[in-house]
This record gives structure tokens, sequence and C-alpha cells, in this order.
């Protein structure tokens, strides 16, 4: 039961913060990049409308926040589809042929965890300008290794399985089985590793965003944000705290909605 | 024990060459050479610099040319600070992010699996609950959150600890560093611990021990902490990349003048040679302890070396 509670305020808070993100910058008498050098760095308040102040332009940072979150949360979403698709196959394939190209498949992932992944990353994104679809393909392409070895786990002992067994015998196709009796299966498991695998898609693009290396100005996304407010956080602590603590949140909700939802799947693991 | 350190060893060498040349080919596929943001220059001057830097010579040579000289120790010059050899370069800054991982990591292990065991030995309290939602917590927020935040209160607020590198001298400039980099390690290992303290809590070698009339702490000490450490082990190489990376971010909110700050400075300058050397540098580093971790599992755990 606290399983299925925490889900439901989890998922509450993270769509309260999605819809905040979608309509606040349409409410907003301010949009995100008009500049106002005569009101910098001014502290929330309410009669101008700044609710969340400006930054060091004199921009509204209530919407660029905004802004920022449905960035992030969109950045996050791409990626973690991008790695849902390769992960899926890559293990699917894997655990269901078995063998020798399993253990192949298996030690190649074995080697990419060894690998330092985010200085790759941030290689890609000197090498080849920094393009927004980059990003969502290079994060991507980084956090499939769980769900491959995942999926990989889950179909192995599923082929094993007897439902699978009396398939075969009764003579339906190999293509047929894997998808009309090992897939439902594996739903599950997949949705709670999307949902853990967009923090960390999240945490990727904000760290580069916050190294000055991911989205461009005068886009923004929250990680871009924490690093301006960390320029300014002696004179102007909120523009730091209030993304960081934003980010955090957003975050901290995902990773409880996987542990929810894992629970909620799983009910022999509960953590 | 011997055949098994052999094959590890063996199985390293591949991994170690494809990231080279991974990162190798990633630097020289970038459109545009590293000099090309300066003024335009006369085409012969262009074709002198090309061919002192060997750029002129077809890919698989300058593969070559990069491989022998790595296997010296030479990771060539640095296109930005002249005069500096890439290695002389990571010979300055390394010494300071090794002291800020090592210490982090200690700082991770000896937290975590303290406050695990604890949450272990207490499940379903209150202070397991605390110990549990904080870890949560730690694993979410990233580094870059924390450190700033740290920051304003410990430093600029409070005034307790120095917020700058520059200035200050002695152990008392690692210290924020340190907390900030081993916050979401020790938060990890934590559960870790928990879960598989409980778990081998509940064997029957454990009840065994009980039976004797050991006490809880040297039945924990003596039978249990060693098999509980396992998953504890086996993460030790996802957290030795987590700590590489998170010091770069340290590094960078600090003004610490480490690796990971030249990473940076590098990858905005396109000094390929320098960013390219401490990918490899990294990657080498990361191969090695990951090498070192499997060994080590293998001479705790004999199970894993038959596998």
């Amino acid at each position: 039961m606290s399983g299925n509670r925490s889900i439901r305020v989890t998922a509450g808070i993270l769509l309260a913060v999605a819809i905040a993100a979608l309509v606040g910058p349409w409410i907003s008498p301010h949009d995100y990049a008009t500049t106002n050098l005569e009101n910098t760095l001014s502290a929330p308040a309410l009669s101008n409308m700044h609710l969340f102040g400006t930054d060091d332009l004199g921009r509204d940072l209530f919407v660029r926040t905004m802004l920022g979150i449905r960035v992030t949360l969109l950045v996050a979403i791409v990626a973690s589809l991008v790695s849902l698709v390769i992960g899926v196959t890559y293990g699917a394939i894997a655990g269901f042929v078995g063998g020798r190209l399993d253990a192949a498949m298996m030690r190649f992932v074995d080697t990419l965890y060894a690998l330092p992944f985010i200085f790759f990353v941030i290689l890609l994104m000197v090498a080849f300008e920094r393009n927004f679809l980059l990003i969502f393909v290079a994060i991507g392409a980084i956090n499939w290794l769980d769900m491959a070895r995942i999926v990989r786990g889950q179909t192995l002992s599923l082929r094993e399985r007897e439902f699978v067994e009396a398939a075969r015998l009764t003579g339906v196709s190999t293509l047929r089985i894997v998808f009309r009796h090992i897939a439902p299966n594996l739903v599950g498991i997949v949705v709670v590793y999307v949902t853990l695998t967009i923090p960390q898609a999240i945490l990727v693009e904000s760290f580069l965003s916050f190294l000055g290396l991911g989205i461009q100005e005068p886009q923004t996304s929250l990680g871009a944000l924490v690093d301006a407010g960390v320029k300014h956080m002696e004179g102007a602590s909120w523009s730091l705290l209030i993304p960081a603590t934003l980010l955090a949140l957003i975050l901290l909700c995902f990773n409880f909605l996987g542990d929810g939802l894992r629970d909620f799947f799983d009910a022999r693991h509960p953590s | 024990m011997l055949r098994y350190t052999l094959l590890r060893i063996l199985g390293a060498i591949p991994t170690l060459l494809l990231v080279i040349a991974l990162a190798f080919l990633m630097v020289h596929a970038a459109p545009g050479g590293p000099f090309d943001d300066e003024r335009a220059l006369p085409a012969d001057v262009e074709a002198n610099i090309a061919a002192a830097y060997h750029l002129d010579e077809p890919l698989p040579q300058q593969f070559l040319r990069y491989m022998s000289g790595l296997l010296q120790g030479d990771l060539g010059p640095s296109y930005r600070y002249r005069d500096y050899t890439v290695a002389e370069l990571i010979g300055t800054a390394f010494p300071y992010s090794l002291k800020l991982g090592a210490l982090a990591m200690a700082l991770a292990l000896l937290l975590g699996v303290t406050a695990g065991t604890v949450a272990a030995l207490r499940q379903g309290t209150a202070l397991d609950k605390v110990v549990m939602g904080f870890s949560m917590t730690g694993i979410s927020i990233p580094v870059f959150v924390i450190a700033p935040v740290l920051v304003l209160f410990l430093a600029v607020k409070l005034q307790w600890l120095p917020a700058g590198w520059s200035g200050t001298t002695g152990m008392s400039r690692y210290l924020l560093p340190v907390i900030t980099l081993a916050l979401p390690q020790i938060a990890y290992i934590a559960r870790l611990t928990r879960a598989s303290m409980i778990d081998v809590l509940s064997r029957d070698f454990i009840r065994t021990a009980y039976a004797q009339g050991l006490g809880t702490a040297t039945v924990v000490r003596v039978h249990a902490l060693k098999p509980a450490m396992l998953p504890v082990l086996s993460y030790m190489g996802p957290a030795i990349a987590a700590i590489l990376t998170g010091s770069v971010v340290v590094e960078e909110i600090f003004g610490i003048p480490g690796l990971g700050q030249f990473f940076v400075r590098g990858a905005l300058n396109r000094d390929y040679t320098l960013v390219l050397g401490i990918v490899v540098f990294y990657a080498s580093l990361i191969v090695f302890l990951n090498l070192l971790v499997d060994i080590l599992y293998g001479a705790i755990d004999p199970r894993v070396r038959y596998r």
C-alpha cells in the first residue's frame, strides 16, 4: 500500500511541475529572452510579476525556470526513449538467442560499463558543435546498458518457462512467441527502468549544461540555470536555490517513482 | 588464481585499445583543425604547422604514431599551452585530483558501510528510515547542486569553512570539496551495504554464530561483514568512474587546479591533444582500477574464478 501511495504522490508532484512548466510562461507577462539592464538580479517579487526575480541581464527567472524545466524534461524523456529502444532490442536478442552470441554481447556490455562515458559525451560535444539532437542521442546512447542487462536477464528466464515451451510445442512461430508471449511480460520491468533512466538522463544533460557544454543561450535548462545561479549566489542566492531545488525535486520524484513502481510490479523484492 | 588474474589482464587490453581508438577517431573526425579559429594564416605557414604536428599524414599513420608515443609515455604537445607537453600538464594537475578522489572514496566507504550496517541492524526503526531517506536524497541530488548549496551555507553565510581554493592552505581547503564529492557515494554505498547486510544476516551460518553465544558486534565484524561487502566491492568500478566525473564539477566550482579543470578548459578551448590525452589517461586509470577490483573480487570470493 505504501508503494502505491508513493507512486501517486510522486507522480502527482511531477505532473504539477510539468503543467506549471507548460502553462507558466504563457500566463506570465514576461518572456524568456527580453533583457532589462535596469532591473538586474532583482529579488523575487509579486509587484512586478518577477516571481523568481531576474537574472544578471534582467531576464525574468520564473519564465526561464519554467522553460528550463520543459527542456530538461524533454531531453530526459527523448533520451530515455532512445535508450529504451537500444536497450530492449539488444537485451531481448541476447536473452532470446542465448548461447555464444549472448555471451559475446554481454561481454561487450561489460566492456562499455567500464568506460568513462561522460568524457566521451564531452568530447562529442566539442567535436561536433553543440546541437540539440546530438544531446538527446548521446545521452540515450550511454544509458542503455542497464536496460539491456535487465531485459536480457528477464528474457532468459522467460524463455525457459512452461508457457513458452507450450507455445513452441503447439507450433507458434518464433516471432509470434517473442511478441505475443515474451514482450508483454517485459512491460513491467521496462517501465520501471525507463522511470529510473529518466533521472540519469536529466543528470547528464544538466551536467553538460552546467559545464557550459549543453544547451545554448538564450535557451536554457535547469542545469544551465544552476550554473548561472552559482555565479551570483553571494548577492542573489535565490537564483541558485530555486533552480537547484526544482532540479533536486524532479530527480528525487523520478527516483521514488521508479522505486515505487518496482515494488508495485515485483512484490517479491520490496526495497 | 594466477590463471584468473592473467585472463583478466588479457581481457582489459582490448577494452583499453577500443577506448583509445574511439577517442582518437572522435577527436580527429572533428570538423576544423585546432588552429582554425585564429586569424587566417598564409597557406605555407599552415602547411608548416600541419607538418610540424604531423596533421598532414594519413589517419592510420597518425594513429600508429600516437600509439607508439603513448607506449613511451608521450601524449604529444598541447595545442594551447605552448611549450608544454600533455604529459607535463597531466603530471602537474593529477596529484590534486588524486588526493581529492582518494579522500572522497575513503570517506564514502567509511561512512557508507557504517551507515548501511547500522541501518540493517536496526531494520524498520526510525533510525533506519532516516538513513534510507537521507541516502535516497543523496543519490538523487547531483554534485553540482550539492556543491554550490554547501558553499553558500557553510562558507558564504556561516563562514565556517573556506569557500575557494586560492588564498587558503593546508587540509581545510580539501574539506568541502571532499565532502561534496563523497556524499552521493556515501548514499549509494549505504543502500548497497544495508540490502546485502540484511540478506547475509538472515543466512544459516549467522544463526549458528549467534547460537554459539557470540555477541552482535562479533557476529557482524567477524562473520557478516566480509560476505556483505561483495556487492560493495563490485560497485567500486562504477564508483571510481562517478568520482572522476564528479571531480570535474567539484574542481570547477572550488577552483582546484586538477585534471578535471584542465579537461573542461581544454574542451572549451578546443585543445584536442590535451582533451584526448586526459580521456586516454582517465580511461586507462579506470580500466586499471576495474582490473584491480576484479582481481580482488576473485581473491575474496573464489566462486567467481571458475565461472
